[in-house]
């Protein structure tokens, strides 16, 4: 893909970005920030990339060190965004069923 | 091997891309959260599938081999770690993501044929090597390895100048030559950087700082892709780089700060006012009876948790305390600043994790009205989110903070481990005002005993 074709895209991802997170309230703040930082996980892809087209064993052990921290961001990232979240469920099903410390623990 | 050919790569990565941005919006409403997050997962389960069906890979065992490896590692992690210590994971995880996109970087460098491309190699270098070094600290800092107060030398505004200099000169000599060495000395001055830039930063800015270079991090990851010529990643990470500033910016806003004075304001001297000292001031401390008689005959009490509830796990005891009063007929509400715990919305995870009544969790906005009417404000391990300095005190470090107003109500009790300031290190005056008592101890033996307390009244 030619430059400019990039930097068009780039450009609209930034406003894309800007917008999808233009109204979020206080108590979303972490887990939003916990699951953005577990989508720029992405940069496996990349590592995987440089990985596979290794030749030499040095760049092989970098590339697949690359590998390692990637998939730790990415495979982490959702996962504890993921309990960040259960508990914002847990929380209605509590309201519903109606309050009191050890209700609701299974 | 070369399963797919170059369109169905764009389109199964555009799916991908879509899956991030569906992500991100659902991860902003509380209704969509959880969804959200699952279709994210959802878009990197397809984006690591198609590179292993479209680009023409060696290797395939080892990289299998290594993702395994990452995944074992991080998966129990993030599933049995406390949820006091998830701030500083977050953390950790976006620092070995920038760490991965700088050794990408790294490695393109040999590939790289014309001066742009290693331009963006340069780019993703140095933010990544930041984020990586910055996010080590800042993890240290939560995880209470090193202090956190804001650290400071007399050269650090020159040592940080230096460090910048040289690593913009670096840059341009990677970009003209794409000299290997030079791209190392480049990688170790962003590492230099990224610890000088967080050092000075107070532990209660920290959070800001956590989603600071989060942003980072995607814009290094955007980079690579440039790099590479993948749209993915660029995609992916330009979104993570824009949402994460907003984020930065409103995390910033929730506690009043400016994201420029966080970083820098330490650089300008004087405003890490904090004591370290711990105060000889005479102090009203009461036993755990004196407090239930306080709360027992109250009409409305106002309970304010903070990171010492946590840490003691006393989330549970305090849900009981809350039952036993409201046996009694009294009114009862936990007042939950936006950034009580370690960082914004951490307490209502932590109290939801108790099963701590919706309803009863009040926003600062809703709740600040309603002190003057309260007899008594519990004030359990929570301390620089009720520091009046915040709001009288122009050198303080937290000047500016919105406060719980918790010294409106007509008495005041704290539930402290000892007179050691917060965890920004200022004193707190209103430990020494006359309408408030102290009960030193352990956050939940103390709840437990006034409960024990209350219920025998």
């Amino acid at each position: 893909m030619d430059g400019t074709a990039l930097l068009t895209i780039t450009v609209l991802a930034v406003f894309v970005g800007f917008e999808v997170v233009s109204k979020v309230s206080s108590t979303l703040h972490t887990p939003l920030m916990s699951g953005a930082n577990a989508i720029h996980g992405i940069i496996l892809v990349g590592a995987i990339i440089v990985a596979g087209q290794a030749a030499d064993p040095w760049v092989l052990a970098v590339a697949l060190l690359a590998v390692v921290l990637a998939t730790a961001n990415l495979v982490g990232g959702f996962v504890v965004t993921d309990r960040m979240l259960h508990m914002f469920h847990a929380k209605r099903d509590v309201a519903k069923t109606g309050p009191g410390p050890g209700a609701g623990r299974k | 091997m070369s399963l797919l050919d170059p369109v169905w790569t764009s389109l199964l990565y555009l799916a991908a891309a879509v899956c991030f941005i569906l992500a991100l919006r659902g991860l902003s409403s509380p209704r969509t959260a959880r969804r959200g997050n699952l279709v994210g997962a959802l878009g990197a389960v397809i984006a690591v599938a198609t590179v292993f069906l479209s680009a023409r890979l060696g290797n395939v065992a080892w990289i299998l081999g290594a993702i395994a490896a990452g995944s074992v590692v991080a998966a129990p992690v993030a599933r049995r770690v406390k949820m006091t210590q998830m701030p500083q994971l977050v953390a950790l995880f976006n620092g070995v993501g920038g760490g991965a996109a700088a050794l990408v970087a790294l490695l393109e460098l040999g590939h790289a044929d014309n001066p742009w491309v290693r331009l963006a190699i340069v780019f993703t270098l140095l933010v990544g090597a930041v984020s990586f070094a910055g996010s080590g600290i800042t993890f240290a800092k939560l995880q209470e390895l090193m202090t956190t107060r804001p650290v400071v030398f007399p050269g650090l505004p020159v040592v940080m100048a230096v460090v910048l200099l040289a690593a913009v000169a670096a840059g341009v000599a990677v970009v003209l030559t794409g000299s290997l060495p030079l791209a190392v000395l480049l990688l170790a001055l962003g590492l230099a950087a990224g610890v000088l830039l967080v050092l000075p930063v107070g532990g209660a800015d920290v959070p800001i700082v956590i989603s600071l270079l989060n942003a980072f991090t995607g814009l290094a990851v955007a980079a690579s892709g440039l790099v590479l010529g993948n749209v993915l990643l660029v995609v992916a990470g330009t979104l993570v780089g824009a949402s994460g500033t907003i984020l930065t910016r409103a995390m910033a806003a929730a506690m009043g700060r400016s994201v420029a004075g966080i970083l820098f304001g330490a650089f300008r001297g004087g405003s890490t006012a904090g004591s370290t000292a711990v105060s000889e001031r005479p102090v009203r401390s009461s036993s755990a009876e004196d407090v239930a008689v306080l709360l027992g005959y109250a009409q409305r009490v106002i309970i304010v948790p903070g990171y010492g509830l946590a840490v003691a796990q006393g989330q549970h005891t305090a849900a009981e305390l809350a039952l036993a009063l409201e046996a009694r007929g009294i009114e009862v509400d936990f007042a939950i600043h936006p950034v009580a715990g370690r960082m914004p919305g951490h307490m209502n995870v932590l109290l939801a994790e108790a099963n701590v009544p919706y309803e009863s969790l009040k926003e600062m906005g809703e709740i600040n009205p309603e002190f003057k009417t309260a007899d008594v404000a519990l004030v359990v391990g929570a301390n620089d989110v009720v520091n009046p300095a915040a709001k009288t005190s122009s050198g303080s470090p937290i000047f500016g903070m919105p406060i719980l107003e918790v010294a409106e109500a007509r008495q005041v009790v704290f539930l402290k481990r000892s007179m050691r300031p917060g965890f920004a290190g200022i004193e707190n005056d209103l430990l020494y005002e006359p309408q408030t008592s102290l009960l030193f101890g352990d956050a939940k033996e103390s709840l437990a005993q006034v409960l024990g307390a209350v219920k025998a009244l």
